[in-house]
This record gives structure tokens, C-alpha cells and sequence, in this order.
């Protein structure tokens, strides 16, 4: 049986700028890292490699740099990567990808049955948290958002019961397999790659999979399926900060010049 | 009769004696090859100055007296020589010798033989009253000194009769015998002088003999084992560690004694036990698993349990069979815990009356456990991910690396336009506190018209933390990455303010083939003020200073003068000291990526410290690394009671600096 893990590299984004006269993202020089939601669906599928035997693939749609991240899945110990590529993919929005990666994940199926497939919550990138439940809609698997805990997994029955992490309570559900689950951090903490297998993955093959293996209508995919576009993208203006008085000569005369900056800018009010 | 059966007896003994040896120290051969054989002139010079010149040894209360032990054993080597050679051979003895030179070596043994049970006794008394650490009161201790004891007594002894019955001369160059031998007199024995002699004589062959067939399978094995030890030191400082090369089917680190070299399992045999390691440990004294002395034993002890298999099987049958070095701290294992509790700070070398080097193996055994398993305390994988993809330990935008100088206007380095680069290292360039030492040394440099630029955002972390909690793979990138980066700039000098960032330059980055002369800030400064290129004008008095040295400035890298002459020029007066200062300071707790670790076992060590300085009652405690500052501070921030600040040199000469040289304020 097989689990996927969806990741997504995205820019490093404490390190991205956006270019003041295109309005887009100043991507030279940012480097890439994985999407940290997505570390965490990575790491619960290994960890259901090693306790159930499950056969752990990682999945991720972008452009062929998008490589690094697969191998680095490698190096933590999938057993397969798989990178979904081709130029008719590109410009997709959250609905074009999750019609790509449910391509994907049904060819998969066609080779070994697939029981979990694991998404992090959201991309620190886009933000829209909507491509792992379209994926789930697009194929039909049971939705299972927000979750922080794998209580059970029954593979005889092809049942899972999950813990959802909702704002102030838990919600622990039951349902059918296969089933797409997007993860929060508290699922688990990720592993860390060992030597021996960063450099046997640095000879691994990365799988591609363009639309040739697909075969989905290419009006249904990239730019061309996707009903929503970024028109601007810019980050909001904030004011130089200053610094006033002197916190290690003068701790208290400090505190209390920035009590009274605070208090004449009436920024207390409750 | 007795000819013969000493002659027997000998011979077993020698092939009993030499079989032992062979059997243990052949162990060694389990390690990896490493060379220890260059500059052989230099190792005799070291081996007779700390070896047989005793010199650490001496340096701490009772050493002295294993000094006079040591000492007399090796002028008595000659007298048990004779008495083994006479034992054969009786016509063969000093007495052949001319009269006068025979008297004088009677008169040396006789003199050394007292010195060396004199010794003895105060041993098993110091042994018993002052235990150098917890547990040292073993029978194998007591057995060993009585052994000696037995062997001094017996030489009276024999040396009584034979004067007694005229054999030896009486004279006044073998006082203690001449007593023995009046003694003798005076009680009924002297009617049994042949019987007593015999029995002397039978006691002081077996208790010989046998001590010596005792020594391989004992903690007195370093009497064989520590001369050549020393001579086999690594030469230069111990500040560093190797390389590793990262190919596939490589194994990294140690795990396993195969890992490690002939040398680390040779210190395993070369270990006395004295606990002086653990004395200084900052680790061991404040409550935490490590011990250095215990990782040291763990080993020989692992190396007798595996070694023998070891050398018969090899590969993965030898792998299987073999008890782990990590592990639950019994059969010869260190536990996990106690290996990530070490700061690196190298006391525990530094002490080591027999060069035994433990950090190595300790960062070995880290590199172990982080690349082939990796399994490392919890904070560290934040710490390993910020410094792979961003280059600093708080995972900080690199972006963000040159802001604290955004006021400034600092000149970009360029190779010919300016002279030195000044290197201002993660915590100079993030952490808040360490910040301000930044900017004050931006000053100090500006007043004396120094010429320097920096890296701005193009700086990387310089790997130190990595590479001392094992992660060599990742630090091989780092360096490998800055190496490239100073070739391309043309970078060959450069000032560090911290002491991590300044043995990480110099010392690590060498193995990568780049040699630059880097300086520390409180090395510069000091030439500075002592130039004149920087003039104070006295208004620097502080108060009271105490100075508190930084392990890689110091210990690692014996920089100890600069930094409290500088003081002393800003000041006005000479820093005050703490008890553990120097060679022998005791860490701040933030070395060996123990920065980025949280402190659950014991006491924390930074307090340890902190007290210690305050005991000095100072206005000031004055460090000279973004670490110990930052570990002061929280420990000062735990006391009550103090108003004391702490201030890094560069800070404390910045105040000192003539207003009217100053640059303007940039706040």
C-alpha cells in the first residue's frame, strides 16, 4: 500500500523581496527550501513506512529546480520521488494543480493501491490551504484537514481515525481509506537526513512526469485551467523604526522614554 | 637450588610480563592508522620536559609527590636491575664498581628508596583523606602503593642484613640501612641474619616480579604506557578536529573502537586515573553525566572486552559482534547524554598530565550520532536546518545580517582597498546584545584608522557549532563555501570578535587550504593602544574589572596577555583575576554548540562562573566573546545582589577612547 506526501518547494520566504516596479517576487538568489507544513506530511509518511510497512512516495508539482527538495525526500528515506513537470503546467492556480496531482496520484493507483496521501495545511507561499482538499474532491478520497494526531489505522478494514487540531477544541474522526490528510506541526517533529543517505540520494533518481504520462487536457491544467490569477502582489509599507534611549547604560530611563512614547501615541488603549 | 629457581622463576615472569604486554597493547592495532611519528625531535624535547621533567604533573597539589615517586622509580630501575642481574648471576653487582662511585649510587638508593616510601605512605593518606574524586579509594590503588611500599621495605631490609653482616659496607652514604641494620642488631634476629636476609631478599624477587606481571592489567599500565604516550601527542594545539571525506560506503564518526585510531585506544592505556579531567570538566563539576575520565575508561574498557574479537574477525562479523562506545554507560559505552554535555573547552586537555585527548573522541563519537543515526537533543534540528539554508543559528534572513550596521556606513571589503576584513560573525551581526560590541568596535577601529570592510549580507556563518556538535558534512559545506568566498575576494587578513569565528579561521579552515593571519579584536586593540594608533585619555576607569578568558582565545588558541593589557591601558589598572583563570579558566557553558542547547541536568555552569566572578566583587566583568556575554548576562540576570555589568573589551575601550577622537555618534 502506498502513502504520498505532496510537498511543495517553495522561496524561503523570510528571504523574499518583491520587486517594487513589477510587483512580482525577486526570486534570484532566494533560495528554495520545502514547504515546512509539507516537512511534516513527509515525515508522518516515513513514519508510516517504518510502523506499517507502507511503501512512502513524494510527490511535488513545479519546475524542474524543484528537484533539490525531492532528493532531499530521498535522503530522509521515501521510496520513490516523483516530480510533475512540464511547461503546460505552469501558471496554475490552486485548482490546476490539485486536477495535476490527482492525475498523478490515480496513475500511482493503477501500480499499488494507495491508502494515505498527506498534505501539509497550508503553503507558506500561497497560503490558500486548497490544494490537498481538492485533491481528496478530485478523487474521492475521505478529507481529514488540521490534523495533529493518527490515532489508529485499521488496513484490514481500510478505516483511520484521526485527531483534527480546531481553534480550542479537538475533534477526533473516523473514516475510510484512502484518505487525504493535510497535517499541522504538531503532527511530529521531522527527522533529519543521515549522511549515508544524502549521498546515496544524491545519485537517486528523481522521477519526472510531465503531461505525456498524464495525459490531461491541457485546458484543464496550468494557466489555461485556472480560473484565478494574482493580479498585484505587493507587501505593505511600514515606517523606519528608531532607536530611543540607552537599554544598557540606562534600563530604567529606557523603559520609561518608551512608556511615554507608547502612552503620547496612545498605543495602550485596550 | 635458589639460582635456579629464581632463574626459572625470572624467565617466566619476563615471558609472562612481555607476553601481557603484547597481548593488551597489540589492542591498539584494532584503530585506524594515524601519523604521529613527524618532527620526532620536537616529541623527545616534549617527552622529557612533561614525561620524565613531570611538568603538568608537578603543576597541582600532590603532584609533587607522584614526582618523587616517578623520579625515584627511575634512578631504582638501576638498583632493581642489579638485583635481578645479581639474581642470576650473583658475581655480577655494583660492588664490582670502584668503592667510592658504588657508595655514592648506595647512597642514591638508599636516599631514593626513602623519598619513594615516604611518598608512598602520603599517597594512601592523601588517597584516603582527599580522594582526588569520588570512588578513587579502589583496592587496585591501595594495592599498587602497599606493592611499593613492600618492594622499599624489603630493600632495607635486605640491605640491613647484608650490612649487618658485613657484606656492604658500613658507612654513612646508606643512612636508613645502617638503621635497619642496627635495628637487626638489637633484636634475636641478628642470630638468623642468613634466614632474614633470605626472606628480604625472596620478597623483594616476588613482589617485583609479580608487580610487574600485575602492570598491563592495571591503571598502572600509564607506567609503560604514558612516557611513549607523551611523545606520541598531537604537537599542535588540540583545537580542531579532522577532516572527513564523504564518500559513499564511508562511515563517519566513531561508533565503534575500528573508527577510532590506534592513538585514541592507545590513551585509553595511557590513563592514570588521577580525575584531574574531571576536577576541571566544567561539565563533570556542575552535575552532568559527562565525565572525561569515565569516557576515557569506558574505552579501555570497551577495548578489552571487544578489542581481542575485534582483531581475529573482520567486517560486518567483527561490526556485529562489538559492544557500541555510545550507549547505556556500562560495558565499556559512554551514554548519549554525557557526550552532548561537553562545551569543547578543552580543560580537561589541558590538565592532562599524559596529553590524553578527549575532545577528539568526544566530537567523533557527536559526528557518530548526528550523521550516521541521527539522533541529537531536539533543539538542534531547528539549529541544523537555520545554519544549512540560512547560514545562522536563528534561522535569521540573511538579508537581515548587515542591518545593525545600517547607520554606520561601513566600507565594503575589497581586496587592496582595504586591509583587513573585519569578520563580525552571527552574533555580532543578530543577537541585540552583541550588536552594541559591534558598533563599539566599529569605533575603535575608526579612531585608530584602521583600514577594514566587511561582508555585509554576503557573510556566512562561519560553521564553528557545527563542526563541534558533529555535523562535519554540513560544516565540510560551510567551509567549503567560505574558503571559495575569501579566495575569490582575495582575503588574507582578518578581524574576528568572536574566539569561535577566530579558531574556526585559523585554525579549521586551514585543512581547506586557506591560510589567513586572523587577529581577535582584543589582539589588535592591545597593538593598537600599545602603538599609540589608539590613545586613551584615562578616563576609562571603570572600577573594579575582573576578566573572564574565553576558551577558544585562551585555552585553544593561547591568547591570554593581549586582551588583560589592553584592559590594563584603558583602565588604568590591571584586571582583577578569578581564582580559575588562564590555562586553568573554567567556561561560560556556550562552547561546543552547548549555545544552542538547553541545560537540564545539574547546575547551570554559566552560574558557576558568574559567582565566581563576583567573588572578585568587580564593577565590571569584561568578556571577549559574543558567547560568554551572552551567557554571563543571563547568569548575572539569576543573581540578586549585583549591579555588575558585563562589557565586552571592545566596549570597555571604546569608553576609555578621547571624545575628541571619536567618530560621530551614530545614535
Amino acid at each position: 500500500m502506498l502513502v504520498v506526501a505532496c510537498i511543495k518547494q517553495v522561496p524561503d520566504t523570510t528571504q523574499v523581496q518583491i520587486d517594487p516596479v513589477t510587483n512580482t517576487l525577486i526570486r534570484d538568489g532566494i533560495p528554495f527550501i520545502i514547504n515546512p507544513y509539507d516537512s511534516h506530511a513527509l515525515e508522518e509518511s516515513l513514519r508510516l513506512k517504518d510502523s506499517h510497512g507502507f511503501k512512502a512516495v513524494a510527490l511535488s508539482m513545479g519546475p524542474p529546480n524543484a528537484e533539490a527538495t525531492l532528493r532531499k525526500a530521498l535522503a530522509l528515506g521515501v521510496d520513490r520521488s516523483i516530480l510533475l513537470s512540464d511547461r503546460v503546467f505552469g501558471g496554475a492556480d490552486t485548482l490546476s494543480t490539485s486536477n495535476v496531482i490527482a492525475a498523478a496520484i490515480k496513475k500511482l493507483g493503477e501500480q499499488e493501491e494507495v491508502g494515505i496521501v498527506f498534505c501539509g495545511k497550508q503553503t507558506i507561499d500561497g497560503d490558500t490551504a486548497q490544494v490537498g482538499p481538492g485533491i481528496a474532491v478530485r478523487l474521492g478520497y475521505s478529507q481529514l484537514t488540521l490534523v495533529d494526531r493518527i490515532e489508529k489505522i485499521d488496513i484490514v478494514n481500510r478505516t483511520i481515525v484521526v485527531r483534527r487540531k480546531l481553534e480550542g477544541r479537538y475533534e477526533v474522526v473516523e473514516a475510510r481509506l484512502p484518505a487525504m490528510i493535510t497535517v499541522v506541526r504538531e503532527l511530529n517533529r521531522p527527522r533529519y537526513p543521515t549522511v549515508p543517505m544524502r549521498l546515496s540520494s544524491a545519485k537517486a533518481q528523481v522521477e519526472c512526469w510531465s503531461n505525456d504520462q498524464l495525459q490531461l487536457d491541457v485546458n484543464s491544467v496550468g494557466l489555461k485551467g485556472s480560473p484565478t490569477w494574482v493580479s498585484r502582489i505587493f507587501s505593505p509599507e511600514r515606517k523606519e523604526g528608531e532607536i530611543i534611549g540607552d537599554g544598557i547604560s540606562d534600563p530604567v530611563g529606557a523603559a520609561s522614554l518608551l512608556l511615554d512614547r507608547l502612552v503620547d501615541g496612545d498605543m495602550l488603549a485596550v | 637450588m635458589e639460582l635456579t629457581l629464581f632463574t626459572a622463576l625470572l624467565t617466566v615472569s619476563l615471558a609472562t610480563f612481555a607476553f601481557s604486554c603484547y597481548r593488551r597493547l597489540s589492542l591498539v592495532t584494532v584503530g585506524r592508522s594515524e601519523h604521529r611519528f613527524d618532527r620526532p625531535v620536537d616529541r623527545l624535547k616534549e617527552m622529557l620536559v612533561y614525561a620524565v621533567g613531570q611538568k603538568r604533573v608537578v603543576s597541582r597539589p600532590f603532584g609533587l609527590n607522584h614526582g618523587i615517586i616517578f623520579w625515584a622509580f627511575l634512578v631504582l630501575a638501576l638498583a632493581n636491575l642489579e638485583f635481578l642481574v645479581s639474581g642470576i648471576a650473583p658475581a655480577l653487582s655494583f660492588a664490582l664498581l670502584p668503592a667510592p662511585l658504588h657508595g655514592a649510587l648506595l647512597l642514591l638508593f638508599d636516599a631514593c628508596s626513602l623519598a619513594a616510601f615516604a611518598a608512598v605512605v602520603i599517597a594512601a593518606v592523601r588517597r584516603t583523606a582527599w580522594p582526588p574524586f569520588d570512588g578513587a579509594r579502589t583496592f587496585e590503588a591501595y594495592f599498587i602503593l602497599s606493592m611499593i611500599a613492600i618492594l622499599m621495605l624489603a630493600y632495607f631490609g635486605l640491605n640491613g642484613v647484608r650490612i649487618a653482616q658485613g657484606v656492604l659496607p658500613s658507612t654513612s652514604a646508606t643512612p636508613v640501612s645502617n638503621l635497619v641494620a642496627g635495628l637487626l642488631q638489637a633484636t634475636p634476629a641478628a642470630a638468623h641474619l642468613e634466614t632474614a636476609g633470605n626472606i628480604f631478599w625472596w620478597i623483594h624477587a616476588v613482589v617485583l616480579l609479580g608487580f610487574m606481571n600485575f602492570l598491563p592489567y592495571s591503571k598502572h599500565m600509564h607506567i609503560l604506557t604514558a612516557i611513549p604516550n607523551v611523545f606520541l601527542r598531537s604537537m599542535g594545539k588540540c583545537n580542531t578536529q579532522e577532516r572527513e571525506t564523504f564518500l559513499e560506503g564511508n562511515s563517519f564518526g566513531a561508533a565503534t573502537l575500528e573508527q577510532l585510531s590506534w592513538k585514541d585506544l592507545l590513551d585509553s592505556f595511557s590513563c592514570t586515573e588521577c580525575g584531574r579531567c574531571q576536577q576541571s570538566c566544567p561539565a563533570a563539576s556542575t552535575g552532568k553525566q559527562l565525565n572525561p575520565r569515565q569516557v576515557i575508561h569506558a574505552l579501555k574498557e570497551n577495548l578489552l572486552k571487544n578489542g581481542g574479537v575485534m582483531a581475529k574477525l573482520s567486517g560486518d562479523r567483527a561490526a556485529e559482534r562489538q559492544i557500541s562506545l555510545i550507549g547505556s554507560g556500562e560495558n565499556g559505552s559512554t551514554r548519549d547524554a554525557a557526550l552532548w554535555s561537553c562545551t569543547s573547552c578543552g580543560a580537561c586537555m589541558e590538565v592532562c598530565p599524559v596529553f590524553i585527548e578527549h575532545l577528539p573522541k568526544i566530537v567523533k563519537m557527536r559526528r557518530h550520532m548526528v550523521q550516521m543515526e541521527a539522533t541529537f537533543p531536539v533543539e538542534l534540528l531547528n539549529l541544523f536546518e537555520n545554519m544549512e539554508q540560512r547560514s545562522n543559528p536563528w534561522g535569521m534572513a540573511p538579508s537581515e545580517r548587515s542591518k545593525w550596521s545600517s547607520q554606520l556606513n561601513l566600507r565594503p571589503f575589497e581586496a587592496g582597498e582595504t586591509e583587513y576584513l573585519l569578520f563580525v560573525g552571527c552574533s555580532g551581526a543578530f543577537d541585540a546584545r552583541n550588536k552594541q560590541v559591534s558598533v563599539a568596535l566599529t569605533r575603535v577601529l575608526d579612531a585608530a584608522g584602521v583600514s577594514y570592510g566587511v561582508l555585509g549580507k554576503e557573510e556566512k556563518c562561519c560553521g564553528d557549532s557545527v563542526r563541534r556538535l558533529g555535523n562535519e558534512y554540513l560544516f565540510d559545506q560551510m567551509a567549503k563555501q567560505a574558503v571559495q568566498q575569501f579566495v575569490a575576494k582575495g582575503v588574507a587578513k582578518v578581524i574576528t570578535q568572536c574566539p569561535h569565528c577566530f579558531t574556526t579561521l585559523k585554525n579549521d579552515y586551514r585543512q581547506y587550504g586557506l591560510e589567513l593571519e586572523v587577529i581577535h579584536h582584543s589582539e589588535l586593540i592591545n597593538d593598537l593602544l600599545k602603538t599609540g594608533r589608539l590613545k586613551t585619555d584615562g578616563s576609562g576607569d571603570v572600577g573594579r574589572v575582573v576578566f573572564h578568558d574565553s576558551c577558544y582565545l585562551g585555552r585553544h588558541n593561547d591568547v591570554y596577555d593581549a586582551p588583560r593589557e589592553a584592559l590594563t591601558m584603558a583602565t588604568g589598572r590591571e584586571p582583577l583575576e578569578m581564582g580559575r583563570n588562564r590555562g586553568n579558566a573554567f567556561c561560560c557553558g556556550g562552547g561546543g554548540g552547548r549555545m544552542w542547547l538547553e541545560e537540564h541536568e545539574g547546575t547551570p555552569i554559566n552560574r558557576n562562573r558568574v559567582q565566581e566572578a563576583l567573588a572578585q566583587q568587580p564593577e565590571m566583568i569584561c568578556v571577549s566573546c559574543p558567547f560568554c556575554m551572552t551567557m554571563f548576562e543571563d547568569g548575572i540576570k539569576e543573581l540578586t545582589g549585583t549591579n555588575a555589568q558585563v562589557r565586552d573589551i571592545a566596549e570597555v575601550v571604546a569608553l576609555s577612547l578621547q571624545p575628541s577622537l571619536l567618530p560621530p555618534s551614530s545614535s
